[in-house]
């Protein structure tokens, strides 16, 4: 699409393996663990530097607790996370806090992820002021240095959340997270609580930075129509486990998990004449607290054998660079 | 079009008092639905399309400062009604709703089947055998499992849910259904279900729909016209065939090319700025600050231009 790097020769910036978070589900008086909501199952990829990994599925399929977790703002049931080749789950507290500095994180909902009681200029600066950079006067200037990467004005910085609209939240939220110059941002759902005639702008921010910075994203969102734009590569989850992981092109344009095909298949198109060959799916994502035994997805599956419903197909690379768990796809 | 409209809508106003000042979230509207028809209204956040389908069933708030205009209903002004004349003969009997966020709008505490039974009971007098015997009918109509009936809404999935409520706006056999935002919760897949429903039941059922949304895409799906709503006022109606071909009004063009396509190289715009705050609008054509293509005449107010057909609340097309 646009003649960006090809970053296929690059090296792995994050590398997740084997990532697993249970949430408790507690009861009783004793607050006993009586069940384990299975939020992220054994997810496994890699991001390499300067791409844009992009994660889709639907609302409950844990795309969101994969981002915390990588980030260990949720402390990960069990798995590896490597950020440039160190084990983020084996560090000692300083050490991951020196290491916060280079990975951050943009929030999906611009109304409460801003102090409302502090000027936007010192939501920037505080995680300057965490990693003692600079001193105060150098943080304020770097706060407004940032503050005019993503659009807004000197005279912005004094203002305070309730004084802009959501496009322009973000937007902050951006410059935030930007301040401490990392190489790794989260983008979670960045984009969704904004109205369409914004969107893009935001996204070409984020574009532009990444040019600018050298920035690697893993860029999460339930919409595939904004992560096609924005994105290298692009892996697909359900029910806490990704199903199929290749670049972006060949995603969209061949499918090989049935549940990717039906979750293309059911994106609207504008015009009243489109032809649409839909994939109609059986009932609901079922429970992560009890996830279907064998292939997650077999309950809804069109194309279901009996070896879905009796045994796990494994994730792995059925075509060069091109991942997905399937039992259907050799 | 039919010759004679189910629903012609004359400069319809909806003001709010507030502590500052009188909020103009609808001001102005005009539109025209036929027989069988789906009319979409188009607008972002704010722009007072969830007042309108208020203004339209007489939902208001006690801080209206305002509620004026012309709503025709098969030839008759409803808004000429008293309140009791149109409980009882307009809302939910001629005209229902299905509200925004539906899925949270259930009665926690009511089973789902005579949540839709209720309104036959209450308007018709029905029996309540019989009136659940209906709900039963439109369970089916809209796809919900009949064991359903004696569920809680907690215990049904958002999808699920959205069914119910679509359901319970059709048991009255209404002529017209306003849906405000009735998939924007959903997932793709759900969502894709959802309007696979409306769909169907557009074709089965005597029944029009104004459908209000800011999905753009999604409602290409159910439309045969499209009005498009800026800062409380429409500024564009069309058939849906020549407006997602060709949109007339520059914010219309705008936002058709925000809207990101799949498997194309054309990388989505957007438009800078933000939408006029409604308690003090602009005195001219109220998307002017935003539009590339302003000229001075634009500090005026524009009238509604007629081209082939198309009304654009716009000066280009004098």
């Amino acid at each position: 699409m646009d003649a960006r790097p090809q970053p296929s020769q690059k090296p792995d910036l994050v590398v997740v393996k084997n990532l697993v978070k249970y949430f408790p589900v507690r009861s009783g008086l004793l607050q006993r663990t009586v069940a384990q909501v299975k939020a992220v199952d054994g997810v496994s990829f890699t991001i390499k530097d300067g791409e844009t990994l992009g994660l889709v599925g639907e609302s409950g399929c844990g795309k969101t607790t994969v981002g915390r977790t990588i980030l260990r703002l949720i402390e990960p049931t069990a798995g590896e996370v490597y950020f440039n080749r160190e084990n983020i789950f084996a560090m000692r507290p300083d050490a991951l806090k020196a290491m916060r500095r280079h990975m951050q994180i943009i929030f999906q909902d611009p109304y409460a992820s801003l102090n409302p009681r502090m000027p936007i200029g010192e939501s920037i600066m505080e995680g300057l002021h965490i990693h003692k950079i600079g001193h105060p006067k150098e943080r304020w200037e770097i706060a407004i240095q940032m503050l005019k990467k993503v659009g807004l004005e000197e005279y912005h910085a004094r203002r305070y959340p309730h004084e802009f609209s959501g496009g322009q939240r973000q937007r902050i939220g951006i410059a935030r997270a930007l301040a401490l110059r990392p190489k790794f941002i989260v983008c979670d759902e960045p984009v969704s609580a904004l109205d369409v005639s914004i969107q893009s702008q935001v996204l070409n921010i984020l574009k532009d930075l990444q040019r600018e910075f050298g920035l690697t994203y893993l860029f999460i969102a339930h919409n595939l129509s904004v992560v096609e734009h924005i994105s290298d590569r692009v892996g697909v989850m359900y029910l806490g486990k990704l199903v199929e992981l290749t670049d972006r092109e060949t995603l969209y344009r061949e499918p090989l998990h049935p549940y990717t095909k039906a979750l293309l298949s059911a994106i609207p198109i504008p015009h009243p004449n489109a032809k649409r060959d839909r994939i109609i799916l059986k009932g609901d994502v079922p429970s992560p607290l009890n996830p279907p035994r064998g292939c997650r997805f077999h309950p809804r599956c069109p194309w279901a054998k009996d070896i879905c419903a009796r045994q796990e197909p494994e994730f792995k690379e059925v075509r060069p660079g091109h991942w997905a768990a399937c039992w259907l796809v050799d | 079009m039919a010759k004679e409209p189910l629903l012609r809508v004359n400069d319809l106003v909806l003001h709010f008092r507030t502590r500052n000042g009188a909020v103009q979230a609808v001001d102005g509207v005009f539109f025209e639905l036929g027989y069988k028809e789906a009319v979409v209204i188009l607008g972002e956040s704010g722009c007072g399309k969830s007042s309108l389908a208020r203004a339209l069933l007489r939902l208001l708030p006690r801080n209206v400062e305002r509620y004026s205009g012309k709503i025709y209903l098969e030839n008759a002004n409803i808004m000429a009604l008293d309140d009791e004349q149109f409980r009882q003969n307009i809302r939910w009997v001629r005209m229902s709703f299905v509200p925004q966020a539906a899925m949270n709008a259930l009665n926690p505490v009511l089973r789902v089947g005579d949540q839709v039974a209720e309104p036959m009971i209450v308007h018709y007098g029905t029996k309540k055998e019989d009136a659940l015997a209906q709900a039963a009918k439109m369970f089916q109509q809209v796809g919900v499992p009949l064991d359903f009936l004696n569920r809680y809404a907690f215990e049904l999935s958002g999808g699920m849910r959205q069914r119910v409520a679509i359901a319970m706006a059709l048991v009255t056999a209404p002529m017209l259904v306003i849906l405000d935002e009735p998939t924007s919760a959903l997932d793709v897949l759900t969502q894709a279900n959802i309007f696979n429903v409306l769909k169907r039941l557009k074709k089965e059922l005597e029944v029009s729909f104004i459908l209000i949304t800011h999905d753009i895409a999604t409602s290409s799906e159910l439309a045969d016209r499209v009005a498009v709503m800026y800062a409380g006022q429409i500024i564009e109606t069309s058939d849906a065939q020549r407006f997602f071909r060709e949109p007339l009004h520059p914010y219309s063009k705008m936002l058709m090319a925000s809207v990101p396509r799949l498997r194309t190289n054309v990388e989505p715009d957007f438009i800078s700025g933000q939408p006029p705050s409604l308690l003090k609008p602009p005195q001219g054509c109220r998307f002017a600050e935003r539009c590339p293509k302003r000229f001075a005449k634009c500090s005026q107010e524009p009238p509604v231009m007629n081209v082939d057909g198309i009304q654009v609340k716009c000066w280009l097309y004098e």
